[in-house]
């Protein structure tokens, strides 16, 4: 008896200590500090959920443990014959009720709560002011399409701040998840054109958000993370007019950028990557490379990640589908080191927006 | 008790219901029950799949359902198929009577209008493959038809299989206790795969027809 | 037919013995050895699995690899693992409990374990042929039909296999329990492990077909060129979401709702007392076993299927949680006065309720629809699923090990290792899952190869990892244990364990034919009932006479090892057309031995009273 409580206590406060040590998690990532309205609505649900289930627990446990340590057999009564119950219509009337009562009280915010976070009528209805974005998840990177505004872009997805940005999700290969976790909750993104998925995402500040998808997608599912840029609505116009008037043949200003966009042609890498407001993607759209926050969504944005991002995608991003698409033989270097040395000058100068990350971050 | 299972029941005799007379038949009788339960949930899953891909999106090649079924085809598979219930269901009467030959009459009987159903199906299989560009592997409307309509089919096929095992087997030796149950299962079956068949008809080719 | 002498008899004769057998009895040994060595390999990719994870970045192993043994972990526990598991224990005990000398269907009881078995073997092979699935243990397609390599193959091909024989033994189950109940064993009489038995067979019988559909169109889309789930051609892939999780969510009430009888038994004999409420824990399995069909759709809140649908799957999904509350409470009050003895099956039952109980929590806060957009897919529900399936599932099994121990081998496991397995896997399970409820909120979704530094998951992580090596301690001394104890082969009696239901008036193992004389049953726990009545063991319902005994049967093994063979006729016939030869010679090879089946009369033969006479009950 006194083991039981004893082992119990322990493992008690050992989980207590762990929590306190790994805390609520990192700001932007974890969904239990919210920084956008649909993890906010969201999280008030959970707290109420935990309510009830601590409530609950507490009286089970208080049972549970008193009857432990009462009832055991003692060590001079070992013939001892108990009264054979049957039950109590009360009490089993009870344990009925009280829970049902339980549920409704955390029923009824959630079917509020559930169509709250599905009504995306104002995106039909093609309002102006809304911004609608299409996502789009592909093995293992997302690209966006901004209705109405000739604006695409790939893995950073920015937003302006204090309003609903409306999404429209379809994936073009495999089912893959959205997931801004310190935003909002996540959404399937199907292939196909029967089973496109609405949602909205709201972020109350400024700042880079961290986004992961949520669905088994193939073996790099666990790399496939993006950014959301939320810049205040101010910024979000410039950045969307700066994006729709990139001249995507702007000569570089140095030499081995000059040579890098040469490559970038005859290797025939344009033929996937679109430079500008082209709406092909079926490589990710490089018009604002340079100020990406991550390198293949995973590596830090610096020129030696990216020419070994450029030499080995393979063992970076394993089943990426830029792994031997370089028209080089020699399968373990398909760059040489100038050459992806080059082409690093050049993807990196691709910044043409005033409005960066860093901005976003700064505030 | 168990070699008595073998003995040779004959008219007039008792038990009226042979099938359930002993232990293992009862076993087996409520056993096929629980089967035919899981069998309709494995059909209804079929028919959920037919109905969720039978639509305009789902035919991306090849005609629809309105222009591929022709009703007069299948409203005579649906006739024979029926009929073939029918004198199933005499030869289970038989059964009980202890009357063997008679029996063995009426399988045969609906064995034989069980072929011709298969050999309808086959026919209308093969115009469509041949002729109507209506495959299993054209569209999703294709594998859904051929996976539903064809899972019934196999099931015909595998329930006259069956019956006629059991008929050549037990031709000699008559009724008995042991193998009056297998017949009647087999009976059983028999009118599963007839129910089946009455909701592809009105799902598939009725709703299709007049659906388009 | 004890062990001892089994092996008396020579290895070959032993093994052809079992090879053949239709005894219930023998039939849960088999499901015991092949469910305890899948659980091994389970259990060992799930150490891969934690081993990977245990620091951010690692490259332990290899993103295909990892993919491959999350699929396996999960593909082996649920179907390999876990569910020969439950039905070992269900074999053992279910046709003991009733009274009755065998299932209602001895042959089809052999079959259905064989098919499990080659279904199973079939697709571990996968491991060597060139890698095994990778999509996850829930297939979703398009990431499962356009997996390239033979894996998923392997799994559609022997899960559709052990399915059949899955489907067959709840079949057979459902006929034992209605209609081989001994004399006064009326349903409101049956023990609670054999009622959970009953609608857990039911939910097989309902659930398993759309599994099967499922898995055929997976098998035309990947073999032969069908279009169900692609959507270029016209295909929709939430159909395979739909049928994997009709199928999918009762599943998860086919495994635990046996041990909710079995721990309901235990608790019921080890607190000497009769179950509390029990007319209300049979309303509740049957209400848990109803709504488990209602609430598939709680799997696919993101899947996109409005808030309408989210709404009511919400709804009905919490109303599970009322049936299951009177049950933890109904167990709470059944110690409640009792004379509690904390023996192993006890110790594992006590720990239950409160991990199934946290398990509980989070299946109501996953129920919230809106919330669980944050839930879905990520560790908070890897962590939920393993404290209701772990916490629920595992501890139940081996509760019921320990419980049943004697009637499988005549044995009593050590109850002092049994304890010292206890601690380590209580403690390292809660270490391992626990702190997976706070990862998954903290932003990492599930199936994950590596997580990336600098987000904060290490701790949660590396705890995770210690936990599960914890858990791996248990495991082994557990396997210690019955090493020790079949080494020692100490007999025990009939009724080691005060028993209340019948499987404890005959001896430990019981004779091949269980009762010599059918019990008549007079109340709920028949047992007690005669032993305080002074009687101490049960009145026959029925004068010595002669029994009647299925004949053993090779064909079981044939038929299931034709499917095994054309599984791998289909599955290499995408790549040369040839191997549909050895899929056609495969299929014969079964419907040749189903054909054999029914043509040959298989009678059984009778134990003559004489001889039950001379050794009754020691065999």
């Amino acid at each position: 008896m006194k083991g039981w409580m004893g082992k119990s206590r322990v493992l008690f406060l050992f989980g207590i200590m762990l929590l306190t040590l790994t805390g609520c998690g990192l700001p932007n990532l974890t969904a239990l500090e919210p920084k956008g309205e649909g993890a906010d609505v969201i999280y008030d649900l959970m707290m109420l959920s935990v309510i009830i289930m601590v409530v609950v627990g507490v009286i089970v446990m208080a049972l549970y443990f008193f009857v432990l340590i009462r009832y055991r057999q003692k060590e001079d009564n070992q013939d001892y014959i108990p009264k054979q119950t049957e039950g109590n219509k009360f009490l089993e009337l009870l344990w009925t009720v009280v829970p049902i009562l339980l549920l409704i009280v955390l029923a009824v915010p959630t079917v509020q709560k559930t169509f709250m976070l599905a009504d995306t009528t104002p995106a039909e209805e093609d309002k102006e002011d809304a911004v609608t974005i299409e996502v789009t998840g592909k093995q293992y990177w997302w690209h966006y399409n901004y209705n109405g505004l000739e604006v695409q872009a790939s893995q950073d997805l920015y937003i302006p701040t204090g309003e609903r940005v409306y999404l429209k999700l379809a994936a073009s290969d495999v089912i893959h998840s959205f997931w801004v976790p310190s935003i909002s909750g996540k959404m399937d993104t199907n292939p196909g054109t029967g089973n496109v998925n609405e949602m909205w995402i709201n972020a109350y500040e400024e700042g880079v958000y961290y986004g992961k998808c949520a669905e088994l997608c193939g073996p790099s599912h666990s790399l496939m993370s993006f950014k959301v840029v939320a810049v205040s609505p101010e910024e979000f116009d410039q950045w969307v007019e700066e994006m729709k008037n990139v001249n995507p043949d702007a000569t570089p200003e140095s030499e081995s950028a000059q040579a890098g966009k040469e490559l970038f042609n005859s290797k025939g890498c344009i033929a996937c990557h679109a430079i500008g407001s082209s709406p092909a993607a079926a490589g990710p759209n490089l018009t604002n490379f340079g100020s990406r926050v991550k390198i293949a969504g995973i590596l830090d944005n610096n020129k030696q990640n990216l020419i070994d991002w450029l030499q080995h995608p393979e063992e970076i991003k394993p089943g990426n589908k830029m792994t031997g698409k370089y028209g080089n033989t020699d399968a373990d270097n398909p760059l040489t080191s100038e050459e992806a040395e080059q082409l690093s000058d050049y993807l990196l100068q691709l910044n043409p927006t005033e409005i960066t990350p860093e901005d976003a971050e700064a505030q | 008790m168990s070699s008595d299972q073998l003995q040779r029941l004959k008219p007039g005799q008792s038990p009226h219901e042979p099938e359930k007379a002993t232990l293992e038949g009862k076993n087996k009788f409520l056993g096929f029950w629980f089967f035919l339960g899981g069998e309709t949930v494995l059909f209804a899953s079929l028919f959920g799949t037919y109905l969720a891909l039978n639509g305009p999106e789902s035919n991306t090649s090849g005609p629809g359902p309105a222009e591929l079924f022709g009703l007069e085809l299948v409203f005579i598979m649906t006739v024979i198929l029926l009929t073939s219930s029918l004198t199933s269901v005499y030869a289970i009467y038989h059964m009980k009577n202890l009357d063997f030959g008679k029996m063995q009459l009426w399988l045969g009987i609906t064995v034989a209008l069980g072929l011709t159903f298969l050999g309808l199906e086959i026919y209308e299989f093969y115009e469509y493959v041949m002729h109507e560009d209506h495959t299993f592997t054209s569209d999703a409307f294709g594998s859904a038809f051929y996976a539903l309509v064809g899972f019934h089919g196999g099931h015909v096929l595998f329930g006259l299989l069956w019956i006629v095992t059991l008929m050549v087997r037990n031709s000699k030796r008559g009724l008995n206790l042991y193998n009056a149950p297998k017949f009647y299962i087999a009976s059983l079956y028999w009118h599963f795969i007839d129910v089946v068949w009455v909701f592809i008809f009105t799902v598939v080719y009725l709703m299709g027809k007049l659906g388009g | 037919m004890s062990t001892a002498t089994a092996q008396k008899k020579g290895f070959g004769a032993t093994l052809w013995d079992y090879l053949t057998t239709v005894d219930h009895k023998k039939i849960a040994i088999l499901y015991l050895v092949a469910g305890g060595i899948f659980f091994l390999a389970g259990g060992l990719e799930a150490m891969l699995i934690r081993i990977q994870l245990a620091v951010p970045d690692n490259d332990f192993v290899s993103a295909g690899l990892y993919n491959q043994l999350i699929t396996m972990h999960g593909t082996t526990m649920i179907f390999l693992a876990a569910m020969p598991l439950i039905f070992a224990l269900m074999n053992i005990a279910v046709p003991l409990q009733i009274g009755a000398r065998d299932v209602a269907f001895p042959f089809l009881n052999s079959l259905g374990f064989w098919l499990f078995f080659f279904g199973g073997v079939l697709l571990n092979v996968s491991w060597f042929t060139g890698g095994a699935p990778d999509a996850g243990w829930t297939a979703y397609a398009p990431l499962s039909t356009t997996s390239p390599g033979h894996g998923v193959d392997y799994y559609v091909m022997g899960l559709q296999i052990s399915g059949a024989g899955t489907l067959i033994g709840g079949i057979n189950f459902l006929v034992t329990i209605v209609n081989m109940r001994a004399p006064g064993m009326t349903y409101m009489r049956m023990p609670l492990f054999t009622w959970t038995a009953f609608v857990t067979s039911v939910l097989i019988l309902f659930a398993f077909p759309a599994l099967t559909v499922g898995l055929f169109l997976m098998m035309f889309d990947r073999m032969f060129g069908a279009n169900f789930f692609d959507p270029q051609m016209g295909g929709n892939h939430v159909i395979w979401e739909h049928l994997f999780w009709i199928f999918g969510h009762p599943e998860v009430y086919i495994l635990v709702l046996p041990i909710f009888g079995l721990f309901s038994d235990i608790i019921s004999t080890f607190s000497k007392k009769r179950l509390f409420g029990y007319s209300a824990m049979v309303f509740a399995v049957v209400l848990i076993g109803f709504l488990g069909f209602m609430v598939w759709a709680h799997h696919m809140f993101t899947t996109g299927l409005g808030p309408v649908a989210n709404s009511i799957f919400a709804i009905a999904t919490m109303a599970i949680a009322v049936p299951t509350g009177i049950k933890i409470f109904n167990w709470i009050f059944t110690m409640w006065g009792g004379s509690i003895r904390m023996t192993t099956p006890m110790l594992w039952t006590v720990a239950f309720i409160p991990s199934f109980t946290l398990g509980g929590f989070g299946g109501v806060m996953l129920a919230a629809a809106a919330a669980d957009y944050q839930y879905h897919d990520t560790y908070f529900v890897v962590a939920h699923f393993h404290y209701v399936i772990v916490g629920g599932v595992v501890f139940g099994v081996f509760a019921g090990l320990h419980y049943w121990w004697p009637k499988f081998f005549g044995t009593m496991l050590s109850e002092k290792l049994g304890k010292l397995a206890f601690w380590p896997f209580f403690i390292g399970f809660h270490l391992t899952f626990f702190i997976q409820h706070f990862l998954g909120l903290m932003g990492m979704p599930r199936r994950y190869w590596k997580f990336l530094p600098n987000q904060d998951l290490d701790l949660g992580n590396l705890v995770s990892t210690i936990g599960a090596f914890l858990m791996a301690i248990g495991a082994v001394i557990f396997l210690i244990n019955v090493i020790v104890t079949s080494v020692k082969g100490e007999k025990v009696s009939g009724d080691p364990w005060d028993g209340r239901t019948l499987e404890w008036s005959i001896p430990s193992p019981p004779p091949f034919y269980n009762f010599t004389q059918t019990p008549l049953v007079r109340g709920l726990d028949p047992l007690w009932i005669e032993k305080r009545q002074g009687n101490g063991k049960m009145t026959p319902a029925e004068p010595l006479g002669d029994i009647h005994m299925p004949n053993n049967s090779f064909i079981p093994f044939v038929m299931s090892l034709g499917l095994f063979i054309a599984g791998f006729g289909f599955i290499y016939q995408v790549d040369d057309k040839n191997w549909l030869i050895v899929g056609i010679a495969g299929m014969l090879i079964t419907l040749g031995s189903m054909f054999v089946r029914s043509v040959k009369d298989d009678l059984g033969y009778h134990i003559h009273k004489e001889d039950l006479e001379k050794g009754a009950g020691s065999e």
